[in-house]
């Protein structure tokens, strides 16, 4: 059953997960793009901790006088310490296995093998952090600074070096970050989806005017109908029409004098809906309106 | 009115309640307050997870609502992995680490730590060798973190640094910072365990190295004995550390580099299952090593004091770790 279901195409990111129940969830993995929105946003929000904890010790230190100076500094040690260290670690433990920017982008991180979660796993997928963020950043450092001309291409040979680590999950198709490879672990996509309303339902109960003929709603496959889904909750009033005016024309439809395009289009769905899922249930699935089967 | 009813849609109507239920049970137990849901709910949730599959199952045969499915392929994998995570708290998750992870990784690690050893040892005869046929290397090893304490200091200088009390100021800074700097240090020296082991091994030899131009110099004083005791109250600990730390980044280096049977990726998994709760141990071991550095040397000036310290903790994480125990039950 890996791949998925032969009928349903999978994409380039779809992975399968079959449970012990055996069906087959199909987790999307998450695109580069969105783990580094992702780290950017809690890149972020520790940035913006660090200096609120900053402020907040200062405030204190000046209130306090001198004496309470040193607890201080040692607060802001720990802070920082615990902030750079576990803010991923502590987030990735939770149920939700994400971070504040994983949660925002809809991610969470998951054992490749599908199996539980463990902590040596997030441990070390975020200590790799250090190869993979650290060490560019003080290579960029020291190169930037560094004078003579010797220590400028070692600089750069450095940063050549650990620009491969950084770069690391642009060159695999499971887009796997060095701490994700050494992990056995990835970031798919789980987004909080909402159940929409059915759209069949509202239409089957209201738009009986319109009576399509067998040949009609004969005109289009699977693939036409979740496109005119999409349209349908979409409301997008200028769409509607266009769509409606296309789907006329191909069916030999003629709108009545007050024919309100969402209603044509709701009624079609939902007769179209009801010819394909009918077929559906004897085993003919079209795919889409080439699909002559 | 036409038999517009799909069945797809009854189907929903039916199921529907069921969803939302798990839903909403899902979300609160998400939250974090696990406590807020009673017994009878979180033993629901098994139940109307599995229903949740085989509507979804259902679905993908039957409906050709895309956002139905997609909802319940959204609503079965956050319930999958509620239901078969792990659902240990805290406590529950540092007790198992404490008494069985820690030291079982360690001694699962017993020949990278060898190996680490090895490369400190041999680094650090190296310096002393060095460093006592020619003064000149002292500078060359030590770089800018020698503080002063160089071969044109006065021996009286050298006596001093070592029963420095800093008028007993400041020592807990001193040590959070020593602690906080250290466990940097050895996540990055694990993390580059990765780069095929020789960061790693190159960082084990600086260490050495600084260690045996050190005792060099202090050695050519007649002040070996005393360099010692400030060396072993802390270092017993720390230079265990980053020896298992080194350990730890050697395990996942090699089983990239050479993962024999196993694909590269099972490879590196397993290796940093073992090398995940080391490095993690490394981490407590340091917080340690910090308070010995940064308040215990600093309290304690007599030598006998500070070996007997040194040798007691060493003791105490040889046992720890290497103590032959009853194997875990289920293991």
């Amino acid at each position: 059953m890996t791949g998925g279901n032969p009928e349903m195409p999978a994409s380039m990111m779809t992975r399968s997960l079959i449970t012990p129940e055996g069906v087959d969830l199909r987790l999307t993995l998450a695109s580069a793009g969105e783990r580094g929105a992702a780290f950017l946003v809690d890149c972020l929000v520790i940035l913006a901790t660090l200096v609120g904890l900053t402020i907040l010790i200062a405030w204190a230190f000046s209130a306090t006088g001198t004496n309470g100076g040193e607890t201080l500094l040692m607060l802001w040690l720990v802070g920082a310490f615990v902030l750079r260290n576990g803010y991923f670690l502590l987030f990735e433990l939770t149920p939700r296995a994400a971070t504040p920017g994983k949660r925002a982008l809809g991610l969470r991180v998951v054992a490749r093998d599908g199996g539980r979660l463990t902590s040596e796993a997030v441990f070390t997928r975020n200590a790799m952090r250090e190869i993979e963020i650290f060490l560019p950043l003080v290579f960029l450092a020291a190169s930037s600074a560094a004078g003579e001309q010797v220590d400028a291409i070692m600089g750069l040979l450095a940063l050549t070096w650990s620009g491969i680590f950084l770069l690391f999950p642009l060159f695999n198709r499971d887009r796997l970050r060095v701490g994700d490879f050494v992990a056995g672990t990835w970031v798919v996509k789980a987004p909080r989806r909402r159940l929409a309303a059915d759209l069949a339902g509202e239409a089957a109960a209201r738009y009986h005017q319109f009576d399509f003929t067998p040949g009609q709603v004969a005109a289009y496959g699977v693939k036409e109908l979740q496109i005119l889904e999409e349209v349908l909750r979409g409301r997008d009033k200028r769409t509607l029409k266009d769509v409606a005016v296309r789907i006329r024309g191909k069916i030999g439809w003629i709108a009545q004098p007050y024919e309100n395009d969402a209603d044509f289009l709701s009624a079609y769905y939902a007769a179209l809906r009801a010819r394909l899922e009918h077929r559906l249930l004897f085993g003919h699935r079209r795919k889409d309106k080439f699909d002559a089967a | 009115m036409k038999d517009l009813q799909l069945k797809s849609h009854r189907f929903r109507a039916e199921r529907e309640a069921d969803w939302r239920r798990l839903e909403g049970l899902l979300t609160r137990a998400e939250g974090g307050r696990l406590r807020g849901l009673t017994d009878e709910e979180l033993l629901e949730i098994p139940v109307l997870y599995r229903a949740c599959l085989s509507s979804l199952s259902v679905a993908r045969a039957t409906s050709l609502d895309a956002n139905l499915i997609a909802y319940l392929e959204g609503l079965a994998t956050r319930a999958y992995f509620f239901v078969y995570g792990a659902r240990t708290n805290l406590f529950e998750r540092l007790r198992a680490f404490f008494r069985h992870h820690w030291p079982a990784a360690a001694q699962g690690l017993w020949r990278e730590t060898l190996a680490a050893v090895i490369i400190l040892l041999a680094a650090a005869i190296v310096g002393y060798v060095l460093v006592g046929a020619d003064p000149d290397w002292y500078g060359s090893i030590m770089g800018g973190m020698g503080q002063g304490r160089d071969p044109t200091a006065s021996t009286a200088y050298l006596h001093k640094v070592l029963y420095d009390d800093h008028g007993g100021q400041g020592l807990a800074t001193f040590a959070v910072y020593l602690f906080t700097h250290n466990a940097q240090v050895s996540i990055l020296a694990f993390a580059l365990g990765f780069a095929f082991c020789l960061p790693t091994a190159l960082l084990a030899a600086q260490n050495g190295l600084t260690l045996g131009a050190l005792m060099a110099l202090y050695v050519s004083r007649g002040l070996g004995v005393e360099l010692g005791g400030w060396l072993i109250i802390h270092g017993a600990t720390e230079l265990f550390a980053s020896v298992l730390g080194a350990a730890a980044g050697f395990r996942i280096g090699w089983s990239v580099l050479f993962p024999g049977g196993r694909s590269r990726l099972d490879a590196a998994r397993d290796a940093a299952r073992v090398s995940g709760a080391a490095m993690a141990g490394v981490v407590v071991m340091l917080i340690f090593a910090g308070l010995l550095e940064g308040i215990g040397r600093q309290l304690i000036q007599i030598d006998g004091a500070r070996y007997a310290i040194g040798a007691a903790m060493l003791t105490l994480w040889l046992v720890y770790f290497y103590l032959p125990r009853r194997s875990r039950a289920g293991k």
